[in-house]
């Protein structure tokens, strides 16, 4: 375990949150402001080094599947080394899920460590091609100050591998990694199927790491400060902090760094026994407030809803709006959004949408959230991604959470009393091919 | 090239056999291509199971191939008229009727390539399976240029109708195959369309069809093949 | 060596014949579309398994070794 062996600033980064974000407030951090706080990029001069660290550290992907950090770059590096083709590394930073916002703020923030893990990820599997995935109009000129980042480190030398600007389309499957490289490749953003996984043969036939933009922040600050030290926050087989984005009923949308096992209430606040909180964004679940008030951010505690953390997004919708239907608004959405390919999501999610619309407006026949049940089960794992999977959940939780709701509705009346949206739902839909592109 | 009938003996024979064959493998092959059509519809035929479309015209095809190699093998083996074996496969190779043999052979050099990418087909990569099979589309007229300029037969009388009705047949089902695939909806615009049919207020299947009705299946898939 | 079925769910485009040729490990659901069974294939239907495969027009279903 190396601490602060390559000149940075002696610091308590121990414990002491933020890591990622800046300590001060939303100053974006640029290169010179980068370099004081954390210090040069540490490469390691050897291939699959960095990876015996992250397997230490035990880092998950921070896009959602919490898979190992190390496991992926492992896959990378040995089909690299078996086919004999250098490998391709992409920072995921599309950020598809409309109600999350924390690697947009990460990008905008500090921009410089994404693309040091950047950096680090393309040495560690021998990458020598590196490309940077994101909206490059999500938030004021983020597209631009990028690219002038990208710039900067290239006129000091600090980046190794060429890092190119690819945009996502507006989909909520861009993000998918599949649907990424079938993007990348000239195509629509829309999923392949497996076998072979992309770790062995991805964007052009070459073996493709796909890592989540807040991931490789996190690895750019192990590289420097050591297993150990990512270990001090977190819990022992969830360690680390993470990025968050909290909604909360009264303001607009926060993004938090929060270490993992934090209490859900420190992060949501104390709730009424009335009211729910929808954990994972639109592939999450819903988990009424008494539940969520016992609970703390990892997963070994939100299993016992049958909630993840996801890409830790936590929406508490004020007390004056529907819920449920709120969700029909959600799940009408996502019934959108599905690429189309595969027969059950494609006659799946619309009936679903339909369904969950049927309630939400007190037309619900009797034979409706049986048929909503069968659906639900007849979508979960028959596609090529998950998005059926995740839409599946996220409408079975609202059943179950929302039941006293849903009798409410079935008799002609509802709780809430404001029609204004509170959950973020996109309004444009895809149309034709274009829209996928 | 009209032969003498006074005297049957073997090379009538192989000349009579070459001829019929001929008839058969064309209209082998034509039954051939409309099933292979219904196969790029998922359509059935009436009283048969799913698998029967699919499995009635791969069997045909291996029959037709091997009605194909008779009549080559009579008509080479027939002493009347020297027809080297090579121009089964090399068009222009022979010298008697040097066109419209030719058409023979490309029609089968077409059909060798299409049934041995589909012998293959698991080995191949989809686009190349794909894009060789198209061929067949070319493979079936040149077959019939070729069995309507060879043949005297095929000129006049029940045998002329015939070669009409199939080239009438196969042009209709091509159109009828074109018509419904521009009626497909495109991939990014299926769910839309199932979406539109659901959530209008109006809509018959939202109200009184059962969920699995058939019809509410036609818009949402697009033939692959 | 057991080997186990597997539909590709992108190229499969609901034909159903594999249903027809195996109908112990495949059903299709009211969409006509395949659901597999895909639990190791027994020895007594591995024939209508390869069956089932072969009559795939799309070479949606796969048998995967295991």
């Amino acid at each position: 375990m190396t601490t602060a062996t390559h000149g940075a600033p002696a610091e308590d980064t121990a414990t002491s949150l933020p890591r990622l974000l800046p300590r001060s407030g939303q100053h974006p951090e640029d290169w010179h402001a980068h370099m004081a706080r954390h210090g040069r990029l540490p490469y390691r001069d050897r291939p699959g080094d960095l990876i015996l660290d992250l397997s230490a550290a035990g880092l998950t992907g921070r896009g959602g599947a919490a898979f190992p950090a190390h496991r992926k770059l492992s896959a990378v590096l040995d089909a690299a080394d078996k086919r004999r083709r250098p490998p391709v590394v992409i920072a995921n930073g599309a950020e598809s899920e409309p109600a999350s916002d924390k690697d947009a703020t990460l990008l905008w923030l500090a921009p410089h460590l994404v693309l040091d893990g950047l950096q680090l990820a393309a040495e560690a599997v021998g990458a020598e091609a590196a490309i940077l995935y994101t909206h490059t109009d999500r938030r004021n000129d983020v597209g631009r100050r990028l690219g002038q980042a990208i710039a900067e480190r290239v006129a000091v030398g600090a980046d190794r591998v060429p890092v190119q600007l690819a945009e996502a389309p507006p989909r909520f499957l861009s993000g998918q990694e599949t649907a990424l490289v079938s993007h990348l490749a000239g195509g629509p953003a829309i999923p392949t199927f497996l076998p072979p996984r992309i770790t062995e043969r991805g964007l052009a036939g070459a073996p493709t790491l796909v890592q989540n933009a807040e991931t490789l922040a996190h690895m750019a600050l192990i590289a420097r400060h050591g297993p150990r030290w990512f270990r001090q926050v977190g819990t022992t087989a969830e360690p680390g902090s993470m990025l968050c984005t909290i909604r909360r009923a009264d303001g607009t949308p926060r993004v938090a760094e929060v270490p993992l096992g934090m209490p859900l209430r420190s992060l949501i606040g104390d709730m009424g026994p009335d009211r729910a909180v929808l954990i994972g964004g639109y592939h999450g679940t819903w988990v009424p407030a008494a539940d969520a008030m016992r609970l703390t951010l990892d997963n070994a505690s939100l299993a016992a809803v049958g909630a993840r953390v996801g890409a830790g997004i936590l929406i508490t919708p004020p007390p004056d709006r529907c819920a449920l239907t709120e969700t029909a608004a959600a799940v009408r959405y996502l019934a959108l959004e599905s690429a189309g390919q595969c027969g059950p999501c494609l006659n799946g999610l619309p009936r679903i949408a339909a369904a969950v619309t049927e309630i939400a407006v007190g037309r619900q026949r009797r034979q409706t959230q049986a048929d909503l049940e069968r659906w639900a089960g007849l979508v979960t794992g028959r596609g090529a991604c998950h998005h059926p999977d995740g839409t599946a959940r996220f409408v079975r939780s609202a059943l179950i959470t929302f039941a006293a709701e849903i009798e409410l509705h079935r008799r002609g009346r509802c709780s809430g009393t404001s029609r204004k949206a509170f959950l973020p739902i996109p309004r444009d839909s895809a149309r034709t091919e274009e829209d996928w592109m | 090239m009209l032969r003498d009938v006074s005297g049957i003996n073997s090379s009538t024979a192989l000349w009579y056999t070459s001829r019929a064959t001929g008839v058969v493998a064309l209209l082998l092959m034509t039954a051939v291509v409309l099933l292979g059509l219904l196969v790029t519809r998922q359509g059935r035929l009436p009283g048969l199971p799913r698998f029967a479309v699919t499995g009635l015209h791969r069997n045909l095809s291996l029959i037709a191939v091997v009605f194909v190699a008779l009549h080559v093998l009579t008509a080479v083996a027939d002493s009347y008229v020297h027809i080297p074996l090579t121009a089964a496969v090399i068009p222009l190779a022979s010298p008697y009727e040097r066109l419209w043999l030719g058409l023979g052979a490309v029609s089968l050099d077409l059909t060798i390539a299409v049934v041995v990418t589909s012998l293959l087909r698991r080995h191949l990569s989809r686009r190349l399976w794909r894009g060789v099979h198209l061929l067949a589309y070319a493979s079936w007229p040149v077959a019939w240029l070729h069995s309507i300029t060879s043949s005297p037969d095929l000129r006049h009388g029940a045998l002329f109708l015939l070669a009409v009705a199939c080239a009438l047949v196969v042009v209709l089902a091509v159109l009828w195959r074109l018509a419904a695939a521009s009626r497909d909806v495109p991939r990014a615009e299926r769910v839309g369309h199932l979406m539109s049919a659901l959530h209008h207020p109006m809509s018959a299947l939202h109200h009184h069809r059962a969920p699995n009705a058939p019809q509410s299946r036609a818009p949402e898939r697009a033939s692959r093949l | 060596m057991s080997e186990k079925l597997l539909v590709n769910p992108i190229e499969c485009a609901g034909h159903g014949a594999c249903a027809e040729l195996l109908p112990e490990m495949i059903a299709m659901d009211e969409w006509g579309y395949p659901i597999v069974d895909g639990r190791p294939i027994p020895p007594a239907l591995e024939r209508d398994a390869r069956a089932a495969v072969s009559a795939c027009p799309t070479l949606a279903l796969r048998l995967l070794r295991s």
